[in-house]
């Protein structure tokens, strides 16, 4: 049966400017992208808010371009966009690799970027590349605009520093230079579902790695990424990684699935990334 | 600021939906334009049986706002007036056999890249599942089709 919408409002405000005035002076309104999230809610009948504002015609929010030494992508980017972008294939393959994980080509097609990170699943695909890519969130208010780091975004389980008069803008991501890069998802298939696992890190003389699915919120492991640094072995790292990463029992797996898992994906990802500034392929089975 | 009339063409031809911004699109094609070839499968944008394309690209019509097809080309199932040369491969060659997927598979197919290889189709169909076929018949379907086309 189709869920009943006839209750719900949803304002279009056509511009950014528009949006975010509407967000200052309006009650209780949802942001609306590419619906892939919002819409499994509505269809199971648990969609709660009755006011939304569609944010998809909003064109000032896509696009992806060279900026200095960043590269900025607007929160309406779409997973394909990702996957097409020249820029993103050559200077940042691991969100490309990610992007192409992210359900199936339908769903690339309308999710966007920003939405995944909005959405704050801890098992959102996207989510260990930023952290990873040491990316930077911009979030735009009537009042103002704020650039926040993204490893400080998420506060807790689907908690952010987003206030309710704010929107996700857009990323900035710091050129990473030759160091290789790594993103591995592990889920049930390839495509669809949702991971048991998601990492992505960069090697080179200062690793960096990011988790997913291993706790409420996305994180970096900077003891890890010291033991790796310090050349210690891998087993050892695996060691430091185990009591950094708090992963839970629930229906897509276990908690000591998880933490063999992720124990193999840093062992493959410093395999693949461990050594020397050689720019590699990010891993792809 | 009140959401108009939402015109957008479908099969080529121009409509106009006074449904509710946030009625799914699924939902306006097989309520109001009786456009019934596209299924509802599993409401999650898991299966695919809901495929049509918004200008060219495969989307889940279950879940997307008709507030957010202002302005674009649909095409569904119908659209492909039975005439496809995937249509006539899928019945020859066993793409389908409930039928359920097969709109949706099929759309997905229409939007793969001429000649596509098996990992062209396993990755441009990874968003639509079939629980009869094992995929092998709609896989031999679509390479008889896109070599004649």
């Amino acid at each position: 049966m189709p869920p009943s919408v006839t209750h719900r409002q949803l304002l279009e405000p056509g511009t950014l400017a528009g949006a975010l005035r509407l967000l200052r002076d309006e009650e209780r309104l949802v942001p609306m992208a590419g619906c892939t999230d919002l819409y499994v809610l509505l269809n199971f009948g648990t969609l709660a808010p009755t006011r939304f504002l569609n944010l998809w015609p909003l064109d000032e929010l896509r696009g992806i371009e060279r900026r200095a030494n960043v590269i900025r992508i607007g929160a309406l980017t779409t997973y394909t966009d990702l996957i097409r972008a020249p820029i993103v294939r050559r200077d940042l393959p691991m969100l490309a690799a990610a992007a192409r994980e992210v359900g199936g080509v339908q769903i690339q097609n309308r999710g966007t970027l920003g939405g995944n990170v909005a959405n704050g699943s801890p098992a959102g695909d996207t989510l260990p590349v930023l952290a990873a890519a040491e990316a930077v969130v911009e979030l735009r208010s009537a009042s103002g605009v704020r650039q926040v780091p993204f490893r400080s975004f998420y506060t807790g389980y689907r908690e952010t520093i987003l206030r309710r008069d704010e929107l996700i803008a857009a990323f900035e991501v710091p050129r990473l230079g030759p160091v290789r890069q790594y993103f591995r998802k592990v889920g049930s298939r390839a495509a669809q579902a949702i991971s048991k696992v998601v990492m992505a890190g960069t090697g080179g003389a200062r690793p960096r790695v990011a988790f997913g699915s291993v706790g409420p919120t996305v994180v970096r492991l900077p003891n890890t990424e010291a033991a790796l640094a310090q050349g210690l072995p891998i087993a050892e790292a695996q060691r430091v990684l185990l009591s950094e990463i708090a992963p839970i029992d629930d229906l897509r797996s276990t908690a000591e699935y998880r933490r063999r898992v992720a124990a193999n994906l840093l062992a493959e990802f410093w395999a693949h990334c461990g050594t020397g500034p050689r720019r590699a392929p990010v891993h792809r089975r | 600021m009140t959401p108009a009339a939402i015109r957008l063409t479908v099969n080529g031809r121009r409509v106009t939906s006074s449904a509710p911004p946030l009625t799914r699109l699924l939902d306006v094609l097989r309520g109001e334009w009786n456009l019934t070839g596209t299924k509802e499968g599993c409401g999650e944008g898991e299966c695919g049986a809901c495929t049509v394309l918004v200008d060219g690209a495969p989307v889940n019509s279950c879940l997307v706002p008709i507030a957010q097809m202002a302005g674009v080309r649909v095409t569904t199932i119908e659209g492909l007036k039975g005439k496809h040369p995937l249509q006539g491969a899928f019945v020859e060659l066993g793409g389908a056999q409930c039928g359920i997927c097969t709109p949706g598979m099929i759309m997905a197919a229409v939007a793969l890249k001429s000649r596509p290889s098996t990992a062209d189709m396993q990755a441009g169909l990874a968003g639509n599942l079939c629980r009869c076929t094992g995929y092998a018949g709609i896989y031999r379907a679509i390479r008889r089709a896109t070599r004649s086309r």
